[in-house]
Formats: structure tokens, C-alpha cells, sequence
């Protein structure tokens, strides 16, 4: 093994015997070339809709949950498409994400999401890692698109004006801190982990029912 | 004479009357103005109204208004996004008027920590407001200016 190595070492530092220096220069910078852009072109290929939805979990869940919502259809007709949200835009953190993703590769192989059920079993497991992200990144990919600069207060409504200055102006809050559910409905939460999220224990879940009686029920005093 | 001259205004009346009712009827139909059969053309949707002042009840049971936008707002068995503004903790951050106390009560009076379910669907008494004319007329009138008509 270590005779091997030696001796491609020795191949790579002898001069080329056959093939002239602009050759080799040329020929290895046209083939960085192609496989770069190569790369490039492969991994923006599984940045495409088309691609996220080539699989029925993503499709029929995620993707169905999507087109009723306003980053769907809107009157300026921009779309905002998978990628846009959940894939880093710069290069670096792109393809951590990339690798970071190479665990979903894992999941559609053995079909851990293979059914509406067992979607809605790792749904909050999956918001939450999302919400993770957005809140790590300062809401990173909402500002891709929406930045607070370019932001004209006067065209907002009265409450988006009020809520913009006091909590996003001062940094007190982040995009996803309010826009929880923007482009997905919610998942099933029990109440301690939607105050986690600075969410109202509000929902009818499981788990809500199991604390409260039945949804939110808990009588405070009694006669 | 004077008898004769009264049947007839009666009668024109009568007729009158029948006349507006078939008028009626007409423009009852107009509110759809194709057949039920066939496709036609929904007029636009308005956007909704987003103001900051609350209309005012036009009686004191009357669930108010919703003065803003709540397009694709979810209210589901999971979730309840009018309440992550209008729930008693969230009107901290969120300045909304807090869901009123009979909604945390539930149908044996006990006071709850959350809305009760029976108040739980938000857009079953409160609705948000377009700004369109009404398709069929209103004859509604305040009990404040109904008992400060004059007596007829």
C-alpha cells in the first residue's frame, strides 16, 4: 500500500514526458472549467421545483400545502419556489446545506414519510428544525427576497407598520418569529412546545387534549 | 261618485302592488343573472379592508368586525393563527385587543386558561369586510335612532 503511494508520488512529481506544457495547462484548465460549471449545473438542478416534487411526500404534502398560500400566487406574480426558502443562496452554506440534506436522501430511500400519517408523525420535528434555521440565520432566506431596507412602511397596512417598527426595526423579533405557518400549515403541537415558539397554546392537538381535557380546557377556579 | 273614485284608486293600487312584486321578482333573478346550470364569470374579488379604526356595533351583542386582512390565515384543529395576536399572552407584543372573557368560559361557566372550544372558530361570528356595495339592500336601523323617531 505505502510502495503505491510512493510511487504515484514519484509519477506526479516527474515531468510530463509526452504532452507539452500548454497542453497540459490548457487541457486542465478547459476541464476545470466543464467540471465546475458541471457542478454547478447538477446542483442547481436539485434546487428545482421540479425536482422537489418529483417525490409523492413532497408533492402531496409540503408542495399542496404551498400552493394555497400568498408565496404561491400573488398579484406581483412572483413565485417563490422550494429552494428559495429552504436552501441557503450563497455558495458556502448552499452546499453545507447540500450535505446537511444528504440525511433526506437516507429518509426517501427507506421511506420514513411514505404516508399523510407518518408525514404528520415528523412534521414538528421538521418545522421546528426549519424554524431553528431561520432563527440561527436571522430569517436569512425571508431577507433573500425581503429586505427591510427596500421596505416602503407607508404602503403597509397600519398593523404591519406598527409590528415592522417595534419588533423587526428594534431587533427584537425576526421575520419567522411572527410568520410562523407563511407557506406551510401548522403542524399538531402540544401547548408547551407552541409557547417554546412563542406561539399561543391554542391548538386542538392530541397532546392538548391529553393536558387540558379537552382543547385549552382548564378551568381556573372553581365554585 | 265618491265610492267609484276610491275602488278605482284602490284597485290601481292592488295593481300597482302585484306589478312591484313581479318587478321584485325580476330583480331577484338578477342576482344571479345566468341559470344555475351554467358556468359564469364570478365578479373580481375585492381585497380585503385593512384599517386601524373598528367599526362601531350596530347592537350590542353583535360580534365585532375584523378591521384587517386575513387571507390564508389558518384556523385548524393544529393551530389558531387569529389567536397568536389576540390571545390574552400575545397581546403583549402584538397590541390586539384581547379575545373578550366569555370566550374563555365554557358552556358550565367555569373560566378557562385558554378559548374554549366552543369559541374556538373565530370566523364563524367575526368577519373581515371588503369594500363592496351590497348585492341585496338593508333596512336595518339602530335602536338609538329607532327610539328617537318621531311616532308616525
Amino acid at each position: 500500500m505505502w510502495s503505491l503511494i510512493k510511487k504515484i508520488w514519484a509519477a506526479m512529481r516527474r515531468p510530463s514526458v509526452h504532452f507539452s506544457l500548454g497542453f497540459l495547462t490548457l487541457g486542465g484548465f478547459l476541464c476545470g472549467i466543464l467540471f465546475w460549471g458541471g457542478f454547478n449545473t447538477a446542483l442547481e438542478m436539485t434546487n428545482t421545483q421540479e425536482f422537489c416534487t418529483g417525490c409523492h411526500e413532497m408533492r402531496d404534502n409540503v408542495y399542496a400545502d404551498l400552493q394555497a398560500t400568498v408565496h404561491f400566487t400573488n398579484a406581483s406574480g412572483v413565485r417563490a419556489k422550494c429552494s428559495d426558502c429552504h436552501v441557503p443562496h450563497e455558495w458556502t452554506n448552499k452546499i453545507a446545506r447540500k450535505i446537511a440534506a444528504s440525511k433526506e436522501v437516507y429518509g426517501w430511500l427507506f421511506g420514513t414519510i411514505d404516508t399523510r400519517e407518518e408525514f404528520e408523525e415528523h412534521r414538528l420535528a421538521m418545522a421546528q428544525r426549519e424554524w431553528a434555521r431561520f432563527e440561527a440565520n436571522d430569517s436569512l432566506e425571508c431577507r433573500n427576497c425581503h429586505s427591510e431596507e427596500a421596505m416602503d412602511f407607508s404602503q403597509q397596512s397600519p398593523r404591519a407598520v406598527d409590528a415592522h417598527e417595534r419588533l423587526l426595526g428594534t431587533g427584537e423579533a425576526t421575520c419567522i418569529d411572527c410568520h410562523k405557518g407563511i407557506a406551510h400549515t401548522l403542524p399538531e403541537m402540544p401547548p408547551e412546545t407552541a409557547m417554546l415558539h412563542g406561539l399561543p397554546a391554542t391548538g386542538g392537538s392530541a397532546d392538548a387534549n391529553a393536558i387540558y381535557g379537552y382543547i385549552g380546557s382548564i378551568a381556573l377556579h372553581r365554585d | 261618485m265618491k265610492l267609484a273614485s276610491i275602488y278605482l284608486a284602490l284597485s290601481l293600487a292592488f295593481a300597482a302592488l302585484a306589478g312591484f312584486a313581479i318587478a321584485q321578482d325580476a330583480d331577484i333573478s338578477t342576482l344571479r343573472p345566468t341559470a344555475p346550470t351554467e358556468d359564469e364569470m364570478p365578479p373580481p374579488m375585492r381585497p380585503f379592508q385593512d384599517i386601524l379604526v373598528q367599526e362601531p356595533r350596530n347592537y350590542p351583542e353583535q360580534p365585532p368586525l375584523i378591521p384587517h386582512d386575513i387571507e390564508g390565515y389558518e384556523v385548524s384543529a393544529n393551530y389558531n393563527k387569529c389567536l397568536s395576536c389576540h390571545a390574552r399572552a400575545a397581546t403583549g407584543r402584538s397590541q390586539a385587543p384581547m379575545v373578550s372573557v366569555t370566550h374563555y368560559i365554557d358552556r358550565s361557566g367555569q373560566v378557562l386558561a385558554a378559548v374554549s372550544p366552543r369559541r374556538y372558530f373565530c370566523t364563524q361570528c367575526h368577519v373581515a369586510q371588503h369594500d363592496v356595495e351590497p348585492t341585496v339592500a338593508n333596512t336595518f336601523i339602530d335602536i338609538d335612532t329607532l327610539l328617537t323617531m318621531p311616532e308616525e
